[in-house]
């Protein structure tokens, strides 16, 4: 009995804890479940005594739950610790594994998601601190993660998120055997999640039942997209007659999935724009134009800070006008989205823009 | 409080973002509101003049729109065409609103 590790729950929701204690105590590898409804007591608690996780959530009264994990981590670097939130900011998931944090979850919803993240807690408490190994807070590129998890010969699943992107490599065995992102899967999904610029990675516990879509190597799949990546760098230079296999960044964005029309609005007094899916993209570009002038001059009036996107739901079809970079973004949807499912694309596909 | 005001002067000109809905008809007009008292129909009559241009544009520009979200940092407009006018909510944001 002496071996079973030890969870501590920190949550202000003493329901929530007392659910959480009965979900966790059933994991096969029979935990010890304490429970804190505030940060100081839960501090004097792992001083007391050790822990093998603690499970914290965000947003508490007095102490909030990146202050005592910034504490934890000083005092117990050892300690696995998870975040269990109902934020799902991405500046709070990048201050949160700033810290070192093991794992950020939102609040499973549903039965799969609780399975998932109880196949988390379970992979967490078996990698057992006294066993060795450092563990530390560093950027490393994407290709290093995958070389590092392959050559080790380890099975897992790396979850990566890139803003609103996210993308899942499975890897069993020492062998990437599927990838899959929003809108695609195996090799495809793989080069795309590797042409992401920066982003957070987590491991998650292996799918072994997960079937293999991916035959070619890793060192064969790296060495394609790091060749990939070489030729786009060619092709922007313009130094070399290179033949160009895949379509300009706009192309890309206008066959994401529910986009009918995509215009780019330049900065500048002679109104240049880009366009795709439009016969004559000139009075919608005008509107755009008009339109993001005319309600951020509004919120000047209002004080109600920049103007972040505005969405107009139609008969025949949706459109987002956003400002991105330095340009206005004026992006028509198929009528079938729902208004959050619009919010939500639009922020996807500008961060494909920025990718 | 005296030196306070006396070096940052009086914040008559800071407002709280409101929290409510009116109607507008076809001219701008405000028909009704549940804004509060004290936030001034001169910024309703604003809001409404320029969602009622909008929604205008967008007919020109042959992309009729009946439902317009505008979201800025810390105010969110929802407006609806109703008959040529419209009906707006104004929902302020708080970071709670925005995760949600």
């Amino acid at each position: 009995m002496a071996d079973r590790p030890k969870i501590l729950l920190l949550d202000d929701d003493q329901d929530l804890l007392d659910l959480y204690k009965e979900i966790l105590s059933q994991l096969p590898s029979r935990p010890e479940i304490f429970t804190s409804t505030n940060g100081p007591r839960a501090l004097a608690m792992m001083d007391a005594e050790p822990f093998t996780v603690l499970v914290c959530d965000l947003n508490m009264p007095k102490m909030d739950g990146l202050q005592v994990l910034s504490i934890v981590r000083r005092k117990l670097p050892e300690l696995r610790t998870v975040v269990l939130t109902s934020i799902i900011d991405e500046q709070f998931r990048s201050r949160v594994y700033g810290l070192g944090v093991d794992l950020y979850w939102q609040k499973p919803g549903t039965g799969e998601e609780i399975k998932q993240f109880l196949d988390c807690i379970e992979s967490l408490l078996g990698r057992e601190a006294h066993k060795g190994g450092f563990r530390g807070v560093q950027s490393k590129s994407l290709v290093d993660i995958i070389q590092l998890e392959c050559l080790s010969q380890n099975s897992l699943v790396l979850k990566i998120i890139n803003g609103p992107l996210e993308g899942r490599i499975w890897i069993q065995n020492g062998e990437v055997i599927d990838a899959a992102t929003d809108e695609l899967g195996s090799e495809e999904a793989f080069r795309r999640i590797l042409s992401w610029r920066a982003g957070n990675f987590e491991s998650l516990a292996p799918d072994p039942s997960r079937p293999r879509t991916i035959m070619n190597s890793y060192q064969g799949l790296l060495l394609e997209t790091a060749q990939a990546a070489d030729e786009a760098v060619v092709q922007k230079d313009g130094t070399t007659s290179f033949t160009k296999k895949s379509s300009s960044p706009l192309a890309t964005l206008a066959r994401y999935p529910g986009v009918e029309f995509i215009l780019v609005l330049k900065p500048g007094a002679d109104k240049k724009f880009d366009a795709r899916g439009l016969e004559n993209p000139q009075p919608v570009a005008e509107w755009g134009r008009n339109t993001l002038e005319q309600f951020r001059s509004l919120g000047d009036r209002l004080r109600a800070g920049p103007l972040h996107e505005m969405d107009g739901l139609g008969p025949q079809r949706h459109v987002s006008l956003a400002p991105y970079e330095n340009r206005d973004f004026c992006v028509g949807w198929q009528h079938s989205l729902s208004s959050e499912q619009l919010g939500e694309a639009m922020k996807k596909l500008l961060t494909l823009w920025a990718s | 409080m005296g030196l306070l005001s006396f070096l940052f002067g009086k914040s008559a000109d800071l407002l709280p973002l409101p929290s409510g809905s009116f109607t507008v008809d076809c001219d701008g007009r405000v028909l009704a509101s549940t804004l509060p008292h004290s936030y001034p129909t001169a910024f309703a009559q604003d809001i409404a003049t320029e969602v009622l241009t909008a929604f205008k544009a967008a007919r020109d520009a042959r992309i009729p729109l009946a439902e317009m979200m505008i979201r800025y940092s810390s105010l969110k407009l929802t407006a609806r065409e109703l008959r040529g006018g419209a009906i707006i909510f104004l929902t302020p944001q708080t970071l709670s609103s925005q995760t949600k």
